[in-house]
């Protein structure tokens, strides 16, 4: 046994989070949420030369993949810098597309950064006007969508997917592509959890009130101890669930995460004060995105209710 | 990163296993924290030393098996799925021999730990004293040097089980003058049946005379019962700090099997769905709880060190096993209120978690300060 991330697992998540620091971020995701996607395929593109996507598509397809515990590493990284775009529905497309005679066509193209794939939850689908192929739950592809229905996050924009179009076909892992969508909006809340936390501890130390920093409060101190417990202990989960991609596994990881990335956001507000009841600063980035990932692929008390199944 | 376990570790699970089953007492012993039970419990300390069971992890020559840190949690989650009685001799096991492992010389290994590990010598912990508890640094309780040792004079408090116990190790200032509090500090083992010391039962929140306080009058100890140098008993205390919040004083074994137990009665309560989610909590921060200390142990395996990660341990298993306790009475709705199951006893138990071991309070306070940088607030 050696439950810890190889020193190569490491440097890929470090190499990542370089690569998102330098690509000014948060323009790619306002521009996102105003509906030019430039910016944001410019990033797809620069994390698939990186190897993110062909981590979830097969050797067969030109990909290297599904190696569940580097999809993990990836999508901690992108959850932590806000990356936006259908990145989840992808990697759980490229699950679901994996028996199907469309395969040939996609994976390769999802592997390579070329194709945005979106995968419908429930009745919207996320992203559907930048994504190149839209799928149903049923395994159909839609032939459009209606008009865009906004999200409490302005960065993920939502669909309903249109009527008919016909079925993949082949046996599509119907099951397997959404319990892959719960564990990497597992990933994907842990990152945001993180990131909340850290810009959150940076700003208690540098404001003062009352003639200190505020970091100094206890009252502080004991809730931003409280949300890295939170977020310490969601981490295992997920790894754990990487290694065996059972149900309950990433059940308990999505609910442990989601919930944890929403208490970090809850808290960060909290602590910074009005500004942080702000657009303006990046925070609010973050912040919206944690109650939608905790609920979207498996609600909290699904999940539980998953868990008790096995 | 895996987490399949080693042929040798599956066979050592298989060992332990077949001689649980075939000694763990069909019958619970009863409380430990009375004198009845505290001889049962003694007795068994016994039987699991006699095939040595009883310190998996430590080497042969003490009695152990020399079981690496992976053997040990194997250990303890077959210990608890068996359903392993409380161990008596906990304090001495996990609090008093890493310390000695650490800092003790070879004679007082030789002449401590075999006693310790066969359940002979029962131990108890003396740090807190009336004035002393959150800061413990402040503490009064005196070692005043003598021919050949020491004279221990002062109060010592909340000492668990030393209403039965044998002797105590604790912590004594030598340097009244010293310039901080937490220097001229010195680290030593006494026997609570010495001439000096009185022991006064305290009730628990259950009523069991379980700790106890401990009134010192010039009480002899030797020089070959002072642990490290004199002076120095504050560092070598702290580092038994860590093992007490970290992994030894709540092994996941321990939670895996009560949130097992807790399923098997919400099923047999015919799967209430207004606790359901409480339910799965509880299985999920068992898994929690284990999966984090499984990574843990695999940093420690790799020679790297765990510090101030252990608050983040503490408050988790003392918070959760309040949680799960809780369920459990609500579940049991009217029988809830009866004292003498095994679920309100451990209620009663679980609620102390966040006061011992250093408070959860100082616990965040630790972890807010050095493992996310905040500055130190107004304790001295
Ligand atoms: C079941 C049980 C078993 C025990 N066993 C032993 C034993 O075997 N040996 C032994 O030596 N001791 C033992 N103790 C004592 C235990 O270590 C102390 O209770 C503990 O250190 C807290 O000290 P205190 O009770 O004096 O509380 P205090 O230090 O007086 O604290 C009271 C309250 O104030 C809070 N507080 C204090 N300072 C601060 C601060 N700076 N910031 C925020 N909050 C603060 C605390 O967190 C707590 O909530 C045991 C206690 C219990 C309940």
């Amino acid at each position: 046994m050696r439950f810890q991330l190889t020193d190569e697992q490491q440097d890929f998540g470090r190499s990542l989070d370089a690569l998102l620091t330098a690509s000014d971020t948060p323009l790619a995701v306002r521009s996102w949420a105003a509906g030019d996607h430039a910016p944001g395929r410019a990033l797809w593109m620069r994390l698939a030369e990186a190897g993110v996507f062909a981590l979830a598509v097969p050797e067969a397809y030109e990909g290297v993949g599904p190696l569940p515990v580097e999809l993990a590493v990836a999508y901690v990284a992108l959850g932590r810098h806000g990356v936006p775009g259908p990145l989840v529905e992808t990697a759980a497309a490229a699950v679901l597309l994996a028996g199907t005679p469309a395969a040939k066509e996609w994976l390769p193209r999802i592997a390579a950064g070329e194709a945005l794939v979106t995968l419908a939850e429930g009745p919207y689908a996320l992203d559907a006007d930048a994504a190149d192929l839209l799928l149903t739950r049923e395994g159909r592809i839609a032939p459009g969508h209606g008009p865009l229905r906004p999200s409490a996050d302005p960065a993920r924009r939502l669909f309903a997917p249109t009527e008919g179009g016909e079925l993949l076909g082949g046996t599509p892992a119907l099951s397997a592509a959404r319990d892959m969508a719960a564990f990497l909006t597992a990933a994907q809340s842990l990152g945001v959890g993180l990131a909340l936390l850290d810009r959150t501890v940076a700003y208690v130390k540098q404001r003062t009130q009352f003639g200190t920093q505020i970091g100094a409060f206890q009252a502080v101190k004991h809730r931003l101890a409280d949300t890295l417990l939170a977020l310490e202990f969601a981490r295992p989960l997920l790894y754990g669930a990487a290694l065996t991609m059972a149900p309950a596994d990433i059940a308990a990881a999505k609910v442990t995460a989601g919930e944890a990335a929403y208490r970090a956001a809850r808290t960060a507000l909290q602590l910074h004060g009005a500004v942080g009841y702000t657009e303006e600063l990046d925070l609010s980035l973050w912040l919206r995105k944690a109650r939608p990932l905790r609920d979207a692929w498996g609600t909290p008390s699904a999940c539980r209710a998953t868990v008790l199944t096995a | 990163m895996d987490l399949t376990h080693t042929p040798d570790e599956d066979a050592f699970r298989a060992e332990a296993r077949e001689w649980l089953t075939a000694n763990v007492p069909s019958e619970p012993l009863p409380s430990l924290e009375t004198e009845e039970g505290f001889a049962a419990h003694r007795e068994w300390e016994g039987r699991l030393a006699t095939d040595r069971w009883s310190v998996v992890n430590w080497p042969a020559e003490y009695g152990g098996r020399g079981a690496d840190i992976f053997r040990w949690l194997v250990f303890e989650e077959e210990y608890y799925r068996a359903g392993g009685p409380g161990r008596v001799s906990q304090n001495g096991i996990n609090l008093l021999a890493p310390t000695l492992f650490d800092y003790a010389t070879d004679e007082q290994r030789a002449r401590v730990l075999p006693p310790m590990a066969s359940g002979e010598v029962i131990w108890a912990q003396a740090w807190s004293e009336p004035e002393s508890g959150s800061d413990l640094a402040s503490l009064r309780s005196t070692a005043v040097r003598t021919e050949g040792g020491w004279l221990l004079s002062g109060q010592k408090t909340w000492s668990s089980r030393a209403a039965f116990a044998d002797r105590a190790f604790g912590i004594f200032r030598t340097d009244p003058e010293a310039p901080k509090p937490h220097q001229g500090l010195t680290y030593l083992m006494f026997d609570l049946k010495a001439p000096g010391v009185t022991v006064r039962p305290i009730g628990r929140l259950d009523g069991k005379p379980a700790f106890a306080e401990l009134f010192l009058d010039q009480v002899f100890v030797p020089d070959e019962d002072v642990i490290g140098e004199p002076g120095q008993g504050w560092r070598i205390a702290m580092s038994t700090t860590g093992n007490e919040r970290g992994l030894t004083l709540r092994s996941p074994g321990r939670f895996l099997a009560a949130a097992d137990r807790l399923t098997a009665l919400w099923r047999a309560q015919g799967e209430d769905v207004t606790l359901r989610d409480r339910v799965a909590d509880a299985v999920i921060g068992a898994r929690a709880y284990q999966l984090f200390t499984y990574a843990n142990a695999s940093r420690f395996a790799a020679g790297e060190t765990i510090g101030a990660e252990s608050s983040l341990n503490k408050v988790f298993w003392s918070e959760y096993d309040i949680a799960l306790h809780e369920t459990a009475l609500e579940l049991l709705g009217t029988d809830g209120e009866l004292a003498d199951t095994a679920w309100s006893e451990g209620y009663v138990f679980s609620l102390s978690g966040p006061i011992y071991a250093g408070t959860n309070e100082i616990q965040r306070d630790i972890i807010a300060e050095r493992l996310l940088g905040l500055p130190r607030g107004r304790r001295a």
